[in-house]
């Protein structure tokens, strides 16, 4: 339903923008209905810019975001307006996420003005019920109450029916759970299974794997605005064939180790167990990739960034830095 | 403050828990307003004190019709109620209450006039560059740090000098406080500039976009009412700026050549009526307290409005 093309985000840095820092390279995956994608990775990876790309609030350097067929990546005007009717957002932040001035339940009533400005006022109401029910608020207690007032778990809720209130088939949750307490965690990651059973697709963006592996279908591990390993959760961490995912999958139990670590430990054994990159296994650095005798993944003319280890189970270059990716 | 609540009937400040909020009785928005500033002492005291300013100097020139500039009066007579000089007289035999309440009125024109549209251009400035940023930002900003450098007071005593060779009829409080307005702009501009920075990559500004919102929705829906009371505070330093501009002028004899203000009259009882030297105090004092309480009363105003528009600094 959701398809990303080889998105890449560059912004222009150093003096007169001579610079260019790549945000997100070559970025494709496809979320589909009633499918969960948990896009993981490290602080600075680039997975809040591509949920941000796909929700129109940055714009994209290169490549292509099409939804249900349609490429939203020139859309302006009144047909953004129509595409956030299917496509909505709920971020990382429940406190900054509303206007602390006004009142918490004004985030409903915007909806109201904007696409459902001609419903009838007991319509809209039973509408907004319903909405809240779903995601298991009390509409008295969270109605017409200021978002200082409200718990971190109930305003992530609501923002969740806010985005109910319309024909969603998108919801892009940028660390939606990061910032609640463990109790009301596994509501809303209830909350996250229920929509996905309605046959809501759901862009999940975490930095917790045990999170990405609890709910989602498929998996995207990304590093440095790069993919280095996408396919079935399960694959994927059943398997984990990238020497960063695995990095990752060995120290998750390590209560005291961070992330920022990950990439040493690699470097200091000396890349000895990261293996032969699979990637430039299948596409030898010296061989064109494009033109005459390329080894093409599919059928475009652009050299292509993963390779396909098994069925539903993709992994990009072992590069990890100085000398991990072992070429053939 | 606490101050205030402890003031209140005892049933009031009852509920502790962050329930008690509801059972404050004002539901509407607008009637909120109200009823946090008629319990906020500071707004009070500050809009008292511009109330009677303003009725002085709506109302004074009515109640005595006398010319400020007739010099046909008493001379050096000071304030009594028999002689008819309720404020005493000028050494040139002018009403001090006329002319009082003539330049009371004249101040509050121009700071209201010049405040206003320095806080208009202020604000349409600053709220494009700092929300549109990119190429706009830069070409605005460009333009008000030119403004920022030009010495504000400088150039207006060179209009004003230059007008009073060519265009004498443009002397006027209108033409003066149209030209203190059009020049005290830019550091508003900056300061709105820099607040919608951080306001627009907030997380709700991004949820309103996601509401199908644009623009300029976005900054007088979402941006400025966050900011309302630091508007109003840059208006009131506005107005309070354009006030002390415009008696600075009057004060070096640029001022008004077809009118009265609080400045010209400080300036012509230090200059030609040697009130010094005669020991007029009430020719001189009145003025300036009147432009010491019209621009203090504002300053308290702001604090006051500050706990009213921002509901986590309200204590119920």
């Amino acid at each position: 339903m959701l398809s990303l093309n080889r998105v890449s985000k560059y912004y222009k840095v150093g003096t007169f923008g001579g610079k260019e820092l790549a945000a997100v390279r070559d970025v494709s995956f496809d979320v589909d209905a009633g499918e969960v994608v948990s896009l993981i990775g490290e602080s600075g990876s680039g997975k809040t810019t591509i949920g941000k790309m796909v929700l129109k609030l940055i714009d994209i350097s290169r490549g292509s975001i099409t939804c249900d067929g349609q490429d939203v990546t020139g859309l302006h005007g009144g047909a953004v307006k129509s595409y956030y009717r299917h496509v909505q957002g709920v971020f990382q932040d429940p406190f900054s996420s509303y206007n602390p001035i006004f009142k918490a339940d004004r985030v409903l009533t915007m909806i109201r003005s904007e696409y459902f400005s001609d419903m009838a006022r007991s319509e809209w109401n039973d509408k907004v019920d319903a909405a809240l029910r779903a995601v298991t608020l009390d509409p008295g207690q969270v109605l017409n109450k200021y978002p200082h007032q409200l718990s971190g778990g109930q305003l992530q809720r609501l923002l969740v029916a806010r985005a109910l209130l319309l024909d969603l088939k998108i919801l892009v949750a940028d660390e939606i759970i990061s910032m609640l307490d463990a109790s009301t965690r596994i509501d809303v990651l209830n909350l996250l299974a229920e929509l996905k059973g309605r046959g809501m697709g759901i862009l999940f963006i975490t930095h917790d794997l045990s999170l990405g592996n609890y709910i989602s279908e498929k998996t995207v591990i990304l590093r440095h605005g790069v993919i280095a390993e996408m396919g079935a959760t399960d694959k994927v961490f059943g398997n984990p064939t990238h020497p960063y995912t695995k990095a990752l999958i060995s120290s998750v139990p390590q209560l005291h180790k961070k992330w920022a670590d990950v990439d040493a430990e690699i470097l200091a054994r000396g890349g000895a167990d990261t293996g032969t990159c699979l990637f430039h296994q299948a596409y030898p650095p010296t061989a064109p990739v494009t033109g005459k005798g390329a080894v093409k993944q599919d059928s475009s003319d652009l050299p292509p960034t993963l390779v396909k280890v098994e069925d539903d189970h993709y992994v990009g270059c072992f590069d990890l830095g100085a000398a991990t990716c072992q070429v053939a | 403050m606490s101050s205030v609540i402890a003031s209140e009937p005892k049933a009031e400040q009852a509920p502790q828990s962050p329930g008690a909020a509801a059972a404050v009785p004002t539901p509407k928005p607008r009637g909120e307003f109200l009823y946090f500033a008629l319990r906020s002492r500071k707004f009070l005291i500050a809009s008292t004190i511009l109330l009677i300013l303003v009725g002085i100097a709506v109302l004074g020139p009515i109640i005595d019709s006398t010319n400020p500039n007739a010099q046909d009066g008493l001379m050096n007579q000071g304030p009594s109620l028999k002689a008819g000089y309720w404020m005493g007289s000028t050494s040139f035999g002018e009403d001090v209450f006329s002319q009082f309440a003539n330049g009371l009125r004249a101040t509050f024109f121009v700071g209201l006039l010049g405040g206003g549209l320095a806080a208009l251009v202020g604000m349409a400035i600053g709220f494009t560059a700092g929300y549109r940023g990119g190429w706009i930002d830069e070409i605005l900003n460009m333009v008000t740090n030119v403004f920022l450098v030009i010495p504000t007071l400088a150039l207006l005593i060179v209009i004003a000098s230059y007008l009073q060779r060519s265009w004498p009829e443009a002397r006027g409080i209108l033409f003066e406080a149209i030209f203190v307005g059009l020049t005290s702009w830019p550091w508003a501009a900056r300061a709105i500039r820099a607040q919608t920075f951080t306001l627009r990559s907030r997380d709700f500004i991004d949820l309103a976009k996601l509401s199908g919102r644009r623009g300029w929705k976005i900054i007088l829906q979402e941006i400025a009412p966050n900011m309302s009371s630091y508007l109003f505070m840059t208006f009131i330093l506005l107005f309070g700026g354009a006030i002390l501009i415009a008696a600075s002028l009057d004060f070096i004899g640029l001022g008004p050549t077809n009118g009265m203000s609080l400045g010209l009259m400080m300036y012509n009882s230090l200059n030609y009526g040697a009130a010094l030297f005669l020991g007029l105090w009430w020719w001189f004092i009145p003025p300036g307290i009147g432009i010491m309480a019209t621009v203090g009363a504002l300053y308290v105003m702001n604090v006051g409005l500050d706990e009213i528009f921002n509901p986590k600094l309200r204590e119920i």
